[in-house]
């Protein structure tokens, strides 16, 4: 092979391995990204069955049951628009309290059921999870506006 | 008093920063030594007054002076003497001035050790390290100030987070910023490199030292972290792929193949412009790292809003240190040429193979971290990538690079015969090979990912082993000692480093694979089997602490009835924060952990401490292996360092420099 041709095979042989690897990457990407729904938007069927995703809120005070024999807890999530049951199995974060901010993952049952896999709390007693806050804020913002906007209909 | 004097310090040390970012830098361009000359003391009175200005604050912290700030929000006067002094690198404004901290001290470092440095080149290193100073003194004094008064001052402090109350907090953020922050020597060296106009393999062997140092602190650093989440998170994950420690591990990747291609720089002379690009990218993710973690956008983009002068000061440096160092590259990186020829198998192209695919995986990392953040910014959904993407993308990125770093050190520069590597590398394969068939039937259970694992990992040792056996038997000394004493100790250093990788893919396959994880409700007395094991719960019993109350559990361990340990895990409490905390108890061994921590009460009401308790009992296999691998990345990386031939070269170097213009030694 000519110097000339043997670097035209380098470089092709580098950009074949890139893209093989962008491919790699993005597919990884697009199969993998969990997306947010706040109660709202769970309850008006905007999330997704049988693919996971995170929902939060607030857990709603006085919503939390333990089953006697087992680690499973039942609790509601809320936005203060729309509360979602949630069940799930095992242990709960330090911070994890009622009427504190808590963001789940996991999948939607067709009972209405959020079954989530994971619950998570943040490293800070005041710090609330900024998915909770967020759903939280928008429902606030919704109610304002439909507020605002009800009486003109 | 105090306080005003480390303040004072502060803005003296932005002063004479600005005359250490100009004055040689100004020498340098116009070949006046008597300039240049300035770089030494600027570097170091810049450094010391830095120093004083960390130690009034850290003084105020350790005497509960809550007349400051930043003192009243992170500390408290019931936290012990230790915490208290970390409690200085805490808060955002003193981690801030932890890392200038750094920054002085690696400039003086390279003060020291420069003796023999053509006095242009130390000039201008000086001289853009003195540039990175005056943006973070200026960060510090205009946003961030670590000294405001709280006026009136506060009686009592709002403590530190319980979660940062771990001997962790004491050396993890040192220790980590010691890495971040000496990839600017690398990312300086670099710079004057383009600005010079002189880059060649000694330019390369001046940088290599600060940057494998650099690395190992950063590698120490890491281990460090992740073992403190291992144990006080409470759930026994050792790596989550949270944007705080993918913050820390792109400059890792890219600082991994810096030190690699610097290695090809320096002895034949290749990749030029791509070190000094790598170089450039270490140190701008240190620094997008540094912000990422420290300016509160991770928590949420619309912080930044709630404090935009930060914000756009954050977004302002980073511009400006990253574009212009890039735009300086584009600009000069055609004169720096592109050095000596390799054909397609040899030492230089399995290293330029290593090198991309850690690029590749650096970037794959940084998509995964900043995407969501750019989808947040924009208001166009809030998503999360979790651990599923890194584990799918990272793994198959790296199992090659793994498999390279076994055959690179055996190949030869510039043409490396395929028929030779087999001859030195079969036997290597084949053990590789019988481990992964044969080790995991020992262990319990075959799976195709333990078997790569443990493959990968076997091929780690046996080929580095190959390459000393093949060293050896290569000598034309007599025997196998004084053939072994012939081998440079910068050689052993990348053995190590490379067995280091290789405990690293053992440990981490070992735990991924046969770890067991329960979480069990226990009563009081009642007993779980997990893993061969008996855990008998025995209760919880309340307790004091220095400023928290416990709750300690009991739990013993049974094998075939024998008691081998009783372990003891904590919920704790902290009195001011009310905050509660984890702490697991662990038996940590050679060959695995046994770990337990304690959940909540689940009989009834949260109070009912005497009842049953949600219990981790989880069995950890060989997950220490993890940080020990990393320990000897860095041990490799220091021993690397050691080597006589740096100080000996460099003298030697030096002196034929010294040769010719003897005016520009003079003016040391």
């Amino acid at each position: 092979m000519k110097p000339r041709t043997r670097r035209f095979a380098w470089i092709a042989a580098g950009l074949a391995a890139l893209a093989a690897a962008a491919a790699l990457v993005l597919n990884a990407f697009q199969s993998n990204l969990v997306f947010f729904f706040t109660p709202t938007q769970v309850a008006s069927r905007e999330a997704p069955q049988g693919r996971a995703f995170r929902i939060g809120g607030l857990v709603e005070a006085g919503s939390l049951k333990r089953d006697p024999d087992s680690l499973t807890v039942r609790f509601r999530v809320t936005d203060t628009a729309q509360t979602i049951p949630v069940s799930y199995t095992g242990l709960l974060p330090d911070l994890f309290k009622e009427g504190k901010g808590v963001v789940a993952q996991g999948t939607l049952g067709p009972d209405g059921v959020f079954h989530a896999t994971e619950v998570l709390a943040k490293h800070d007693e005041n710090y609330m999870p900024p998915e909770a806050k967020a759903a939280v804020e928008s429902a606030h913002k919704g109610m304002t506006m439909k507020s605002l906007h009800e009486p003109g209909r | 008093m105090i306080p005003e004097l480390g303040h004072f310090a502060l803005i003296l040390a932005l002063l004479v920063a600005l005359v250490q970012a100009s004055v040689p830098l100004t020498g340098a361009a116009l070949d006046e030594p008597r300039l240049m000359s300035v770089a030494r003391p600027a570097a170091r009175t810049q450094a010391l007054l830095v120093a004083l200005a960390f130690g009034c604050l850290a003084w105020a912290f350790v005497s509960n002076d809550f007349s400051v700030q930043n003192v009243a929000s992170n500390s408290n006067s019931e936290l012990p003497l230790h915490y208290r002094f970390a409690a200085t690198w805490g808060s955002h404004e003193g981690s801030l001035l932890l890392w200038t901290l750094m920054l002085g001290g690696w400039s003086f470092a390279v003060t020291l050790f420069s003796r023999n440095l053509p006095p242009p080149l130390l000039a201008r290193v000086i001289s853009i390290m003195g540039l990175i100073s005056v943006g973070f003194l200026l960060f510090l004094l205009l946003t961030s100030n670590p000294f405001d008064r709280l006026i009136p001052p506060a009686a009592e402090g709002r403590d530190l987070n319980p979660l940062l109350q771990d001997p962790g907090m004491v050396f993890h953020p040192p220790l980590l910023y010691m890495g971040y922050v000496g990839f600017s020597v690398a990312f300086s060296f670099a710079i004057a490199a383009l600005l010079g106009g002189r880059l060649d393999a000694t330019w390369a062997r001046w940088s290599r030292p600060w940057t494998t140092v650099a690395w190992s602190f950063l590698t120490i650093g890491i281990a460090l972290g992740s073992g403190w989440a291992y144990y006080t998170l409470g759930w026994g994950g050792w790596w989550f792929w949270d944007p705080v420690e993918n913050a820390s591990f792109m400059p890792w990747l890219v600082g991994t193949a810096l030190i690699h291609s610097l290695a090809v720089t320096e002895k034949r002379g290749a990749f030029k412009s791509w070190t000094v690009l790598l170089a450039i990218v270490a140190f701008s993710l240190s620094l997008v790292g540094t912000f990422l973690v420290r300016s509160g956008v991770l928590t949420s983009v619309h912080a930044f809003a709630t404090d935009p002068a930060r914000g756009v000061f954050i977004l302002a440096f980073l511009a400006i240190v990253i574009g212009g160092s890039l735009a300086l590259f584009a600009w000069r990186a055609a004169n720096v040429g592109l050095g000596g020829t390799f054909g397609a198998m040899s030492r230089e192209s399995m290293l330029l193979a290593n090198n991309i695919l850690l690029a590749v995986a650096m970037a794959s990392v940084l998509l995964g971290t900043l995407y969501p953040l750019f989808l947040d910014a924009l208001n166009l959904g809030k998503i999360s990538v979790g651990p599923p993407y890194f584990d799918a993308v990272f793994y198959p990125l790296m199992a090659p690079a793994v498999f390279l770093m076994g055959v690179g050190p055996i190949a030869r520069w510039r043409r490396a015969p395929l028929p030779e590597l087999w001859t030195r590398l079969k036997w290597a394969l084949g053990v590789g090979a019988a481990t992964a068939l044969i080790l995991p039937f020992v262990l319990g259970r075959w799976s195709p990912m333990i078997a790569f694992g443990l493959f990968l990992a076997a091929w780690v040792f046996a080929a580095t082993a190959a390459s000393l056996v093949a060293r050896v038997k290569g000598s034309h000394r007599g025997g196998i000692l004084s053939a072994l004493r012939a081998n440079s100790l910068s050689y052993y250093g990348m053995l190590l480093a490379h067995l280091g990788v290789g405990v690293f893919i053992a440990g981490v396959t070992l735990v991924k694979g046969y770890e067991v994880e329960r979480d069990v409700r226990l009563d009081l007395g009642e007993n779980v089997a997990v893993g061969g094991y008996e855990f008998k719960f025995l209760g919880v019993k309340p307790g004091p602490g220095p400023n928290y109350r416990a709750l300690t559990g009991t739990v013993e361990v049974r094998k075939d009835g024998r008691l081998i340990e009783t372990l003891k895990p904590e919920k704790r409490i902290y009195n001011v924060s009310g905050q509660p905390m984890t702490i697991a108890a662990i038996d940590t061994g050679f060959l695995g952990d046994l770990y337990v921590s304690l959940g909540e009460p689940v009989s009834g009401s949260v109070d009912n401490i005497a009842g049953a308790w949600g219990v981790r009992v989880y069995i950890k296999p060989f997950v220490d292996w993890i940080w020990m691998g990393a320990f000897l990345m860095a041990l490799g990386g220091f021993l690397a360092v050691s080597d006589r031939r740096y100080r000996l070269a460099i003298g030697r170097r030096a002196a034929a420099v010294a040769a010719v213009a003897p005016a520009a030694a003079a003016a040391d």
